[in-house]
C-alpha cells in the first residue's frame, strides 16, 4: 500500500469546477493519483467530495478543467469511457439490482447485448473472490443479501470490469467496524496487486488507518494535502472544518426515576429487518441513554414503538409506572413523549408546507385551533419563535421547507420538538447526514433537554457520537438489546462485537 | 353440476379458450416487456385498437395477411416510440401519457376509418387466417380438435411468449431490461444507456400489443368494428400483475381468464341461464380474476423502479 513517490501516475484531476445554480460543488479542484496508492478524499458533507468523483466517472459534466487516466483524456459525461479506461466506481448509495442474482448484477453490461457468453464468468467472479477476499455466493439474489455483502458485490463489479483505480464512496458508513476491518484488507490486497484507490470518507480515524495521503476539501476547493504518515487526526479535523473542531461531549450525572419502560417486548420480524426480541429497556430522566447498532437491526420497530406508531405485540410498556390504555401518535405526544423522527424529508416534514405549517404538524389539532378552525395567526408567532430560538437560518416562515438546507431543517423540527417541555425525547439519527455546526448544536440542545430532566433516547449509527453523548449505552443487533453499559466502560472494538451479533450467543451461555 | 362438466370435457371448449387467451397472451406479453424496463403502459387498450384496425386495413387493401400483422406491429412501435419520448426522456407521468395514448389511438383509429370508408355502413369483411391442419395431430380424437386446430397467429402468440421468457432470463439484453426496471442507476453505471433499453422495450411491448389487437380483425374475426377490444387491453395490464411480472405465469392467467370467459357463455345457454340475468355471467371471469388476483400477486415482487422516471445526474 506503500505509494512510492516515483510510481507511475494513474490518474490525473485538473483545475475541476462544476456549478449546481448558485452552488459551485467543485472549485478548481485538482487531484493526482499514482499507482498502488490510497488517496484519501476527506470532507464534511456537502465538500463536494461525491460530486468530484460523479465527475470522474461521468455521472455529470463539469464545467471546467479535465480528467486524465494513464495520461489519455477522460471524454466527459460518458461512464462507459470510464469503465473502459479502468476506472471503477463503488457508490455511496449502490447500484445494485435487487431482482438478479450476484453473477447477474456483476454481467450487467459486459457483454453485447445479444450474446450468451455465460461461460467464464462465474469463474472469473469466483477467482476474484478468492484473490481479493471477497467472500459471496454468485447466484445468491442481490435483494436477500446483508449490506457488507452488497458491497463486496459492488467491488467485485469493478475488479471483474478489470479497473485499475478503485473508487469507494463513503464506503465504511454502512459496516460495523469488523466489516470495516475486512474492506481494508481487501484494499491492502488490491494495492499489492498494482491497483490505485481513492477511499472518500470523513471519519479520521478510517483515513489515518488506510491511506498513503489525505486530500482535504472545504466548500468544494482544496484547502489541504498531507501525507498521513506526517500528520494526525486533530490537524486534519482541523482542515476540514476550518478551525478546531468542537464537539459537545456531555458530563456524567445522576440519572432520576425511570419515566418510560418497554419490558419483554417483541415484534414480528419485518421483510429483511429482524423484529424485536424480548427487549426491556428503561427510560430515566435526566439520562442520555444511547442505542448503537448498524441500521436495520430492528431499531425502526423500537423507535415506533416509543413513539406511539405502533403498540408492543407482545411484552408491555409503561408511562410513569402506568400501562396507557391506548398508545398512538397522538397519545404520545400528549403524554409528553417528542420525537425527532429518522428521516427528516419523509418523516419529520412535509417537502412543500411552509415553515409555520411545518412547525404545527404536532400540535395543529389541539393547541393552534378552535372548533375546528386553525389559528394562523398563533401558528406563525409559533413558527417565529422556534426559528429566532433555534436559529433556524431561512428568508421567513412562509418559505416553503424543502428549500431548507438539511441543518436548518433539523433545527425547526429539534424547535418543535422541544416546545412542549417533552418528558421523554426520541431522537432518531438526529445528525445524520448534518455540517459539524449543525451536528454541535442540535447534540447539545439533546444535553440541555437532558439536564433540565428529560430522559433522550438516542439511535444512532455513529459510534462517536454514542460513545460522546450517552451516559449508558445498549447495543441493537438482529432484534436484541444487549444490557446497558455506563458511560465510558465500554470501547468502539467492544461496541463493535456486540454490534456484529457476536456477544450475544456468549451472554445467553452466561 | 353435471352440464358444467360436459362443458369443461368437450374439445370445443378448449379450442375456444385457447383462441380467446391468444389475443391476450401476445398483448400482455407486451405489456409485460414494457413494465419489466420500468414504464407503465396504460397506452394498451387504444394500441390494441390500432393494430386491430391497421392489420385489417392492410389486407383490406390488399396486402397479405402476414403483410398486415407486420403493419400492425410497426403502428403499435410508432405509437410506443411517442409513449415512450414522453415518458422517458421526458420523465411525464406514465399514468397521464398512458391514457392519453389510449385516446389518441383509438380516436386515430375511428378517424382514419371514417376517412377510408366514408359511405360503408357495415364494415367490409376480409379472408382471415385459418386454422392450420397438422398433419397426424389434427387427426387426434379429443386432443386435435381442442389444441391441434389453431390459426398460425395462436401459434405464434406462444412461441413469442417462450421468445419473451427466453431472452429476458437467457440474454444480455434481458438481464438489462430486467435491471433498467429494478435499479436504473445501477444500468447507467455500467456503462448503458437507461434511455435506449427504456424507450426500445416500450416500443417492441407495444408492438406485440397492436399484434394482439391485430389478432381479433385477422383470427378471430373477420371486420373490424368500433368497442372490439372491449377492455382487453385493461385486462392484460391485471394479467402482468397476476403473473407477478413473468411470462409463464402470465400465460397461465390468460389462459385462466380465457376459460371464465368461454365457461360464461356457454353457461348462459344452460338452464341457469334462464333463471340470472346474463350480466352476472358477463361479469363471472372479471370476479374470478379478481379472486385469483389477489390470491396470485399477494407476493408478487414489483420491479422497483415501475413508474420511477429517471433522470441522469439529478442529484
Amino acid at each position: 500500500m506503500t505509494g512510492e513517490k516515483g510510481a507511475e501516475v494513474v490518474l490525473r484531476l485538473d483545475r475541476i469546477t462544476k456549478r449546481f445554480g448558485a452552488l459551485t460543488a467543485n472549485d478548481g479542484v485538482s487531484l493526482t493519483l499514482r499507482r498502488g496508492e490510497v488517496v484519501a478524499l476527506l470532507g464534511e458533507n456537502g465538500a463536494g467530495k461525491t460530486t468530484l468523483m460523479n465527475i470522474l466517472f461521468g455521472h455529470y459534466v463539469a464545467d471546467e478543467g479535465s480528467v486524465e487516466v494513464f495520461g489519455q483524456p477522460l471524454p466527459p459525461g460518458n461512464p462507459r469511457a470510464a469503465l473502459a479506461a479502468g476506472v471503477g466506481m463503488v457508490h455511496q448509495h449502490f447500484t445494485l439490482a435487487g431482482n438478479l442474482t450476484v453473477l447477474d448484477n456483476i454481467r450487467l453490461g459486459t457483454e453485447g447485448l445479444w450474446s450468451r457468453s455465460d461461460a467464464g464468468a462465474r469463474e472469473k467472479v469466483e477467482r476474484l473472490s478468492r484473490d481479493f477476499g471477497l467472500a459471496v455466493h454468485p447466484d445468491a439474489k442481490v435483494g436477500r443479501l446483508s449490506v457488507g455483502e452488497r458491497q463486496r458485490v459492488e467491488i467485485l463489479k469493478a475488479l471483474y470490469r478489470d479497473a485499475r483505480v478503485l473508487i469507494l464512496d463513503e464506503p465504511t458508513a454502512v459496516l460495523t467496524p469488523q466489516e470495516s476491518e475486512a474492506l481494508f484488507a481487501t484494499l491492502r490486497k488490491a494495492t499489492g496487486l498494482g491497483l490505485s484507490v481513492i477511499f472518500i470518507s470523513h471519519k479520521l480515524h478510517e483515513v489515518m488507518a488506510i491511506a498513503d495521503r489525505c486530500v482535504v476539501l472545504r466548500h468544494g476547493r482544496v484547502v489541504g494535502e498531507v501525507d498521513t504518515h506526517a500528520t494526525d487526526k486533530a490537524a486534519l479535523a482541523a482542515l476540514m472544518v476550518g478551525g478546531e473542531l468542537s464537539l459537545p461531549r456531555a458530563e456524567a450525572r445522576a440519572a432520576g426515576a425511570v419515566l418510560m419502560r418497554i419490558a419483554g417486548v417483541s415484534t414480528p420480524n419485518r421483510g429483511a429487518s429482524p423484529g424485536l426480541k424480548m427487549v426491556t429497556l428503561e427510560l430515566r430522566a435526566g439520562q442520555i441513554t444511547g442505542l448503537a447498532g448498524v441500521s436495520g437491526n430492528g431499531q425502526a420497530a423500537l423507535a415506533e414503538i416509543v413513539g406511539g406508531l405502533a403498540r408492543p405485540a407482545e411484552g408491555r410498556l409503561s408511562l410513569h409506572g402506568q400501562e396507557p390504555k391506548v398508545w398512538t401518535p397522538g397519545e404520545a405526544l400528549a403524554r409528553g413523549v417528542a420525537r425527532i423522527p429518522e428521516d427528516r424529508h419523509h418523516q419529520g416534514s412535509i417537502a412543500d408546507f411552509d415553515l409555520t405549517e411545518n412547525a404545527v404538524l404536532e400540535g395543529y389539532r389541539t393547541r393552534f385551533s378552535r372548533r375546528g378552525w386553525m389559528n394562523w395567526r398563533a401558528a406563525r408567532a409559533f413558527a417565529e419563535g422556534i426559528i429566532k430560538g433555534y436559529d433556524v437560518r431561512c428568508p421567513g416562515p412562509s418559505t416553503r421547507i424543502r428549500l431548507l438546507s438539511g441543518g436548518n431543517m433539523q433545527k425547526l423540527i429539534l424547535g418543535r420538538a422541544m416546545a412542549v417541555g417533552p418528558d421523554i425525547i426520541l431522537a432518531n439519527q438526529p445528525v445524520r447526514g448534518l455540517d459539524v455546526g449543525a451536528i454541535a448544536y442540535v447534540q447539545s440542545q439533546l444535553i440541555a433537554a437532558r439536564d433540565r430532566g428529560a430522559a433522550v433516547l438516542l439511535i444512532s449509527e455513529d459510534l462517536d457520537e454514542i460513545m460522546g453523548l450517552s451516559d449508558i449505552i445498549h447495543v441493537m443487533s438482529q432484534g436484541r438489546l444487549s444490557p446497558g453499559f455506563a458511560r465510558g466502560t465500554m470501547t468502539a472494538a467492544e461496541l463493535g462485537l456486540w454490534m456484529a451479533g457476536q456477544k450475544f450467543e456468549g451472554a445467553h451461555a452466561a | 353440476m353435471s352440464e358444467i362438466v360436459d362443458i369443461l370435457i368437450s374439445a370445443s371448449f378448449w379450442a375456444a379458450v385457447i383462441r380467446i387467451a391468444s389475443p391476450l397472451i401476445l398483448a400482455t406479453m407486451g405489456e409485460l416487456i414494457c413494465e419489466r424496463a420500468g414504464v407503465l403502459n396504460l397506452g394498451i387498450e387504444g394500441i390494441m385498437v390500432i393494430g386491430a384496425f391497421t392489420g385489417w386495413m392492410a389486407v383490406y387493401q390488399g396486402m397479405p395477411l402476414w403483410g398486415g400483422v407486420a403493419v400492425a406491429m410497426a403502428a403499435g412501435m410508432l405509437f410506443g416510440l411517442l409513449h415512450s419520448t414522453l415518458t422517458v426522456p421526458f420523465g411525464l407521468s406514465q399514468h397521464v401519457v398512458g391514457l392519453g395514448v389510449t385516446l389518441f389511438a383509438t380516436a386515430s383509429a375511428s378517424f382514419a376509418y371514417r376517412l377510408m370508408l366514408p359511405e360503408v355502413t357495415s364494415p367490409p369483411k376480409i379472408e382471415p387466417f385459418q386454422p392450420l391442419d397438422i398433419p397426424v395431430l389434427s387427426d387426434l380424437p379429443w386432443l386435435g380438435e381442442a389444441l391441434f386446430s389453431q390459426t398460425a397467429l395462436t401459434w405464434a402468440a406462444f412461441a413469442v411468449a417462450g421468445l419473451v421468457a427466453f431472452t429476458l432470463y437467457r440474454t444480455p439484453l434481458g438481464l438489462a431490461v430486467r435491471a433498467v426496471g429494478e435499479n436504473p442507476a445501477a444500468v447507467e453505471a455500467q456503462g448503458l444507456s437507461v434511455t435506449g433499453l427504456r424507450i426500445g422495450a416500450v416500443m417492441v411491448g407495444s408492438g406485440l400489443m397492436a399484434v394482439g389487437g391485430a389478432f381479433l380483425t385477422l383470427s378471430a374475426f373477420s371486420s373490424f368494428f368500433f368497442e372490439m377490444v372491449n377492455g382487453r387491453g385493461w385486462i392484460c395490464v391485471a394479467l402482468v400483475v397476476f403473473g407477478a411480472w413473468k411470462p409463464g405465469k402470465a400465460v397461465l392467467g390468460a389462459i385462466l381468464f380465457a376459460a371464465f370467459d368461454a365457461l360464461q357463455i356457454r353457461l348462459q345457454q344452460t338452464e341457469l341461464g334462464a333463471v340470472l340475468p346474463y350480466q352476472l355471467f358477463l361479469a363471472l371471469p372479471f370476479i374470478l380474476s379478481i379472486l385469483a388476483l389477489i390470491l396470485m400477486s399477494r407476493r408478487a415482487e414489483v420491479p422497483a423502479a415501475l413508474m420511477v422516471p429517471y433522470n441522469k445526474g439529478e442529484r
